[in-house]
């Protein structure tokens, strides 16, 4: 267990790290994220405020549609990234534990500012997470749902019952597999969880609890930011590759400032590297293979169990950023051969 | 907490065990399942001397890396290049087939300046 955003976190549960990553990768993982936030934007202006805040474009949006969207600031860098749902007469939006507070505090601020009238509300400590995910997570969704989450398109959500609990079901998640992300009253927390692994064993579907490093490992191997990491409030859009993210097309907080990033072009770029003898970490330096200067540092790096590879994310001088780019992390002291190589290292099922 | 009684111990968990004239060096069990899944070990050439105390390695779990210590003063006859290809050996048999380093100790007395079985069980079970 450690503490992560005021909350006690496992790290790995006793079925260690490695294996909880690849029992993700072949059959069913569960996620205890309860510690990520929920905020609701309702009213009469909900629609064009949520368009006018967050990067993505909003507008098009259907009910129950779910989208990736980050938060800028007015000088366009990463305050934090979230997962937008539109549902019906209201926005669900989950944003990261540790932004918060800060989210809520500057979503409050900017509805007071706006001309129609906008709530914002706090859901996070009357409802529950829980990520599940893996190759069979939807066929025990379907087993345990009273509604077939398999015929929910991805990206896309819907209410159903569990044992007669409600739960909202978003076909989303942060592990490069299919699955879903649930949604439901805090008090029905132990029992969703028991029964999740109950009915997973008793179908014969290998379902386990996963742990904070593997999340990490499965998220980084898939190519998705953590933020702190691949984003973050000295971080921008661009530079981190994220201008799909952006909808330039209508206006949003901090676009003048990502348009002129796009204009100039970025400083430097988020690139994948993978390296030989060591394992590489954050606030590693990277330097030219060539003459040693630095051009970079690591933002995450890591074992990745699935790709078997030493790999990390690292910003680093757009001269360097071409894939097959050889470069070199200090680790411990000591420069070791990487290269820069395609993101990500795991393309995600639902991709494939 | 599995201790291998045949060897002795370093307070930062590494373990000689006697093997002829050589030591073999590797990590108790309770550092393997302190540190986690082990990812990377990084070992020295063989030929390297090192004394007592000084790094002779790193190990790199999922966790966080950690320097490795020799126990006794010596000279490096042997690695065990298994743990290249598959670090998780240490994991699974510390003290066999996730042996670290095999030295010709300088000073054989060092041995009796190390901690038994029983005190290193003493001294890892308050942890």
């Amino acid at each position: 267990m450690a503490p992560f955003a005021g909350y006690d976190m496992p790290i790995s549960y006793p079925t260690g790290a490695v294996e909880e990553h690849l029992i993700t990768r072949r059959s069913v993982g569960l996620f205890d994220i309860d510690h990520m936030g929920q905020l609701v934007v309702s009213g009469p202006g909900a629609d064009e405020f949520v368009s006018a805040t967050v990067s993505a474009t909003v507008l098009d949006m259907k009910d129950w549609d779910a989208r990736y969207s980050l938060l800028l600031d007015g000088k366009g860098l990463v305050l934090d990234d979230l997962f937008i749902y539109k549902l019906p007469g209201r926005w669900w939006i989950v944003v990261n534990a540790s932004n918060r507070a800060a989210d809520l505090a500057w979503f409050e601020a900017k509805a007071k500012a706006f001309p129609k009238a906008v709530t914002i509300e706090d859901s996070s400590e009357a409802t529950y997470m829980i990520a599940i995910q893996g190759p069979r997570a939807i066929e025990l969704m379907d087993l345990v749902s009273d509604r077939k989450v398999s015929e929910f398109p991805r990206f896309t959500s819907g209410e159903l019952k569990i044992d007669g609990i409600p739960v909202l079901f978003g076909r989303t998640g942060y592990t490069g597999e299919d699955g879903g992300e649930l949604f439901f009253p805090a008090d029905s927390a132990v029992k969703l969880w028991e029964l999740l692994l109950a009915r997973g064993g008793k179908a014969g579907i290998e379902t386990k609890a996963i742990g904070l490093a593997a999340r990490d490992s499965l998220r980084f191997e898939a190519g998705m930011p953590l933020h702190g990491h691949e984003i973050s409030p000295s971080i921008n859009p661009i530079e981190a590759g994220f201008k799909w993210a952006c909808g330039l097309e209508k206006d949003f907080v901090g676009k003048a400032a990502v348009e002129a990033v796009i204009a100039a072009g970025p400083a430097r770029k988020l690139v994948g590297l993978e390296v030989t003898g060591g394992v590489p970490r954050e606030g590693y330096e990277v330097l030219a293979a060539d003459s040693g200067e630095k051009i970079g540092a690591c933002v995450a790096g890591m074992f990745c169990p699935t790709a078997k590879k030493y790999a990390a994310n690292a910003f680093v001088l757009p001269a360097y950023a071409k894939v097959g780019t050889k470069v070199q992390i200090v680790i411990h002291g000591k420069p070791k051969e990487a290269v820069v190589v395609k993101r990500p290292l795991y393309v995600p099922a639902y991709r494939r | 907490m599995n201790i291998d009684t045949n060897a002795r111990y370093r307070a930062s968990h590494e373990y000689a065990r006697k093997d002829g004239a050589e030591i073999v060096a590797g990590i108790s069990d309770h550092a393997q399942s302190s540190l986690g899944d082990i990812v990377f070990v990084e070992l020295p050439e063989v030929g390297k001397t090192l004394k007592q105390g000084e790094a002779f390695g790193v190990v790199e779990s999922v966790k966080a890396a950690s320097d490795l210590y020799m126990p006794m003063s010596g000279k490096i006859v042997a690695v065990n290049e298994d743990l290249q290809g598959d670090p998780a050996l240490v994991n699974k048999d510390c003290y066999g087939k996730g042996w670290m380093i095999r030295f010709a100790p300088a000073d054989p007395s060092e041995w009796n300046g190390l901690m038994d079985a029983a005190a290193y069980g003493k001294e890892a079970g308050k942890e």
